[in-house]
């Protein structure tokens, strides 16, 4: 536990350039983030749970406006408790919040997305601008994307008979208006922040490398999945509020390796079994025909 | 032969009834109404039996086209058409039960036009499809033959090499990339199960059920039609999948040893023991039956070849549905609605065999089908 401010700022650093620089062997990933791509940060430490962002969702995107405890077709977003086990000061609701953290959930908006890379019609996409946004007119329903998602993320319309896949877009229209979510807008404790992804995860290193007693010396979805959009700084230990462990490397590379052989093996296989065939034929004929 | 309505098909029937009944739920109130399917867990026994081992299952089409056709074995040739019948069945109900499944089973066809060939379900769907059409022509032989078009059966003859190579490329590719879908998932898939040689087991096993699958339907045919077992045939037939499973066994425990996941096969799990039912029923006791000396007899061969289908439909299972239940924070267990609708298309697989074995050349092959080699 002990860093000092040194050690962690030269972490938080390090940890930043390496995903960003240090990855000959993820040419997307550098591509990608030449692009101005956006980040939000969540500050654990900061939200008071008051579902303002989950109620600015629900009226931006016309959902009915009831709280929600979890992810679904019309909750986008939504508000997750966590009891504590050991109670600790909260940044805003001093002793009174101490018994619990609260925090929004919604999709992480991965910089590689494994969903966008299952999804066999391409209706989830990665926008150069950040959000991973879905196209209801080319999905076919095949739920590999729910599959993929190292978030348990997607939701499903399970009760209509012409289902759509249902996920935060980041408010894709808004930011190209040059608006924050409407989520960001509605926080009242500034809990949340948008800008350049570089700027937040920076925002995210100083306020930690800042009050180095309070955050965990963490930024969650730096790296997770191979980075998302969306990060979070808090100041309870991730695990105990019960984020996910998601691997480091991008996921789409795990399935890429495979699907990266098929034009070798097709043409391997092809070669070998017309030739196999050819000369086998040729055997049983210079033998004097069939059986 | 018998075309009667016995109790057997009788109960065949109605549960292809039932099935249609459950589908008719499902298109008008959506999956959640007849599945136990959730967000946590979306998919289910659809994806994992009818999907996942209707293709397997159906790999008897290709391997032993490959046999006759690429390695021009002809000794094997009485096994090949029931072989491709089945091949081109499983295909069709694969893609029955994926219309039930697809949330816009109308679309089904979107792949063909947009793409995305970095999404391993994009390669599959390609396969299938390119796959079911080569099938199609296969099958389309016996067709010509019985109305008795020779014009077009000396085209359709002449092209079967090519076919049958494409045939081969194509399930090879999609057989393992069945595998590859859930390479995406490592932070799911319980580790005896999840590795990156995932579509080479799949690969593999598929090549090891393609023998096992013909030798049942051999046997069950031979019963059913009351026609004599091929023996000899079924005996070589027991060699090929003792060592093709040999070779299976071989990379599956070194991948195991190497990934260090050995020690989780303890049997005090849910998982450790399903991998133990999985691998003793599928690999080992196969195994064992087809080393001793009463391999020789009949009844020895076609107890090993159901008992590697059933490990090959046991892992399936374990891939798709009960190895995803700790990593995906839900236990899923399919509703008895989801059963009958496997259970219905599995029916209409046998009644559509029945009906063709009937009525189709399937059983009897014409010499000048391979005179001219």
């Amino acid at each position: 536990m002990a860093l000092t401010r040194r050690q962690f700022l030269h972490l938080a650093a390090a940890s930043a350039v390496g995903v960003t620089v240090l990855s000959p062997t993820r040419p997307a990933t550098a591509r990608r983030r030449a692009a101005p791509a956006v980040g939000v940060l969540v500050d654990v430490a900061r939200c008071v749970g008051c579902r303002s962002c989950e109620m600015a969702c629900k009226r931006y995107h016309g959902f009915p406006e009831r709280e929600s405890s979890d992810l679904g077709p019309t909750a986008w977003t939504y508000i997750r408790v966590r009891p504590l086990r050991q109670p600790r000061s909260h940044l805003n609701l001093g002793d009174a919040g101490a018994d619990r953290r609260t925090y929004k959930v919604q999709c992480m908006h991965c910089l590689e997305p494994a969903c966008a890379s299952a999804c066999p019609v391409a209706a989830l996409r990665k926008t150069p601008e950040g959000p991973v946004v879905y196209d209801a007119s080319r999905c076919l329903g095949c739920r590999y994307c729910m599959l993929a998602c190292p978030f348990q993320v997607p939701r499903f319309e399970w009760d209509r008979p012409l289902p759509r896949i249902q996920k935060c877009n980041l408010c894709a229209e808004r930011l190209a208006r040059g608006e924050p979510p409407a989520c960001v807008e509605a926080c009242p404790m500034r809990a949340l922040q948008v800008g350049p992804r570089e700027a937040i995860l920076a925002e995210a290193a100083r306020r930690i490398a800042e009050s180095p007693d309070r955050y965990v010396p963490a930024i969650y979805g730096a790296e997770e999945a191979g980075g998302t959009s969306w990060l979070y700084v808090s100041d309870v230990p991730f695990e105990e509020l019960g984020f996910p462990v998601v691997v480091r490397e991008p996921l789409p590379a795990y399935t890429w390796k495979a699907l990266g052989k098929v034009p070798t093996l097709v043409i391997v296989i092809g070669a070998t079994l017309s030739a196999l065939e050819f000369f086998l034929r040729r055997r049983i004929n210079l033998n004097g025909g069939g059986h | 032969m018998a075309r009667r309505l016995t109790p057997g098909r009788t109960i065949l029937w109605i549960l292809v009834a039932a099935a249609a009944l459950i589908s008719g739920v499902r298109y008008a109130r959506g999956l959640g109404a007849v599945t136990r399917l959730s967000d946590r867990f979306p998919w289910g026994l659809w994806v994992g039996f009818d999907v996942l081992c209707g293709v397997a299952l159906a790999a008897g089409g290709f391997t032993m086209a490959a046999t006759v056709y690429v390695l021009h074995n002809e000794r094997y040739r009485p096994l090949l058409r029931p072989a491709i019948v089945t091949g081109f069945l499983g295909y069709l109900l694969v893609i029955a039960a994926l219309l039930v499944d697809l949330g816009r089973p109308y679309r089904i066809w979107h792949p063909l036009i947009m793409w995305n060939p970095h999404s391993v379900m994009f390669e599959v769907a390609w396969c299938v499809m390119l796959y079911t059409l080569v099938l199609a022509l296969e099958f389309g032989i016996m067709v010509l033959e019985r109305l008795g078009w020779t014009t077009l059966l000396s085209i359709a003859r002449a092209s079967l090499p090519p076919l049958v190579v494409a045939g081969v490329i194509l399930s090879t590719l999609h057989q393992s990339s069945l595998g590859s879908l859930f390479l995406i998932v490592p932070g799911k898939l319980h580790p005896l199960w999840y590795t990156p040689l995932l579509p080479v087991l799949f690969f593999l096993s598929a090549v090891a059920v393609g023998p096992a699958m013909v030798t049942v339907e051999a046997a069950l045919s031979a019963r059913a039609f009351r026609r004599p077992l091929e023996f000899p045939l079924l005996a070589d037939l027991g060699r090929a999948m003792a060592v093709v499973l040999t070779l299976y066994l071989g990379v599956r425990v070194v991948d195991l040893v190497l990934r260090d996941a050995l020690s989780l096969a303890t049997p005090r799990t849910v998982e450790g023991t399903l991998f133990w039912v999985e691998m003793a029923v599928g690999v080992i006791l196969p195994l064992i039956l087809l080393a001793l000396p009463v391999a020789l007899r009949p009844g020895t061969v076609v107890t090993a070849a159901a008992l590697v289908v059933s490990g090959v439909v046991l892992n399936r299972l374990n891939v798709a549905i009960t190895g995803m239940w700790a990593g995906s924070g839900a236990t899923y267990v399919p509703s008895w609605m989801e059963v009958t609708v496997t259970l219905g298309i599995v029916s209409a697989g046998v009644l559509a065999y029945l009906w063709i074995a009937e009525h189709l050349p399937v059983f009897v092959e014409r010499s000048e089908e391979y005179a001219g080699g």
